[in-house]
This record gives C-alpha cells, sequence and structure tokens, in this order.
C-alpha cells in the first residue's frame, strides 16, 4: 500500500525532499515509515524517534497505517 | 472564537476589535516580535513556515480549549508565516474577557500550546550570512549552509 511522506524544516533539508510516496507492507506502522525514510537521508539529523502527525494529528509510534494515510515527520515545533 | 494562519502583516487594531465586547472589563493583548539577538548571535530575519493545514487545526483547537478554561469566546490569534525582519509581529493573542485574571490566563493558555504543538518552524538569519532552524524549546539548533535554499 502507498502512503505519503511529509517532511517539514530540518527534516526536510536532511532528506532533501518535502513529499514521498512510500510503498509499505500491509499492516506497517509510523515506526516502519520513520525506518524508511531514515535510511534515505543523513539520519544523523533524522532522530529515531521524532513527533508523527497522521491525516493532521499526533500519533504514537506504533499507530498501524492505512493506504493513502498522510505521515508528518515532525520537527521540534517553534512557533510564536 | 478566532484563529488564523496568514502571511500578510498582522493587523492589531483588526485583532483586538474581534474581541472586544461591552461586557468585558478586560482586554489582553500579546504580541510576539522578531528579536534581534538570539543565542548571542545576530539576527537580521526570521522564516515562518508550517504544515499549514494541521497548524489551522491545532490553533483551532488551542483556541476552544482556552475559551472553554476563560468562559469566554472573545479570543483571537494569529500566527504569521512567510520572511519576517526585526520587529515584526509573528504573532499576536488577544483575549476580552469581564475580568482581567481569566483573560490573564487564557492568553497565556494559548501562546505557550502553540509553542507546544502547532507544527510552525522558524529558520533564522544571521548577519554572517548562515542560517539555522530553530529548536525553541530546547534553544538547540540544526546548522543549514548559508546557500543552502529549498
Amino acid at each position: 500500500m502507498t502512503v505519503t511522506v511529509l517532511l517539514f524544516a530540518s527534516y526536510a533539508d536532511a532528506v532533501g525532499r518535502s513529499e514521498i510516496e512510500l510503498d509499505v507492507e500491509t499492516g506497517a506502522t509510523v515506526k516502519d515509515v520513520i525506518e524508511h525514510v531514515r535510511a534515505m537521508g543523513d539520519a544523523d539529523r533524522l532522530p529515531p524517534a521524532p513527533m508523527v502527525a497522521v491525516n493532521e494529528q499526533y500519533a504514537s509510534r506504533d499507530r498501524e497505517l492505512h493506504p493513502g494515510d498522510e505521515v508528518a515527520l515532525i520537527p521540534p515545533v517553534a512557533g510564536g | 472564537m478566532y484563529s488564523a494562519i496568514i502571511e500578510t502583516p498582522i493587523d492589531v487594531v483588526h485583532i483586538l476589535a474581534r474581541v472586544t465586547s461591552r461586557s468585558n472589563g478586560a482586554t489582553v493583548l500579546f504580541l510576539g516580535t522578531v528579536r534581534d539577538v538570539n543565542d548571542g548571535r545576530e539576527v537580521i530575519g526570521i522564516e515562518y513556515t508550517a504544515y499549514r493545514s494541521m497548524a489551522e487545526r491545532e490553533l483551532a483547537s488551542i483556541v476552544e480549549e482556552a475559551a472553554a478554561l476563560a468562559d469566554s469566546n472573545d479570543i483571537a490569534v494569529e500566527h504569521r508565516l512567510g520572511e519576517l525582519a526585526i520587529g515584526e509581529c509573528s504573532v499576536a493573542v488577544a483575549v476580552g474577557h469581564p475580568h482581567r485574571g481569566r483573560a490573564f490566563e487564557a492568553a497565556r493558555y494559548v501562546i505557550e500550546e502553540l509553542k507546544q504543538r502547532v507544527p510552525i518552524w522558524k529558520r533564522e538569519q544571521y548577519v554572517d550570512g548562515t542560517r539555522e532552524w530553530v529548536r525553541a524549546t530546547s534553544g538547540d539548533t540544526v546548522l543549514v549552509d548559508a546557500g543552502d535554499e529549498r
């Protein structure tokens, strides 16, 4: 199945992209997606347990994904 | 209640007008502005970016929570994105309430929760030409080369 991965700020710089269509196995979790993405870029700048949102809501690492889910890796936020 | 992510200068008068009511005896206005020095380095500007759709949703949730906390619907917040110069306003929070205690409390709640939860990032630009993404919570930063454009 395919999920969309969104990368922002320092994480987008680390991977060199801001959006990735990723093929993962059925039943894949947020953790699986993080591991895929870390392998694509500068893993030192992509921590093993970043904050993640699935479909615009914060989610845990063991959250199971569904086809078409939007998985955003969220660097430490710095608004204000 | 009002919340928005915008790309144009924040209009403070407009924000205040949104929380004005005959029953309010207190109005609190908080403005976040771009300052010229951070961690001892001279800053010449800040670029704000966001996961916009989620940021809008999260900001709206925070305003609803603050309204419940303060028992007032006269709460407004705007956050600006894009390139901002020193002294420009990046965020404005306004709360109107019959009494000042709740107004201060709700305004503080909105800005503190915003800083913790809303997916917005800022990259400071320094006088020496370098830029860094700011990690507001820890003060830590990730170094980005001066020529690194996205």
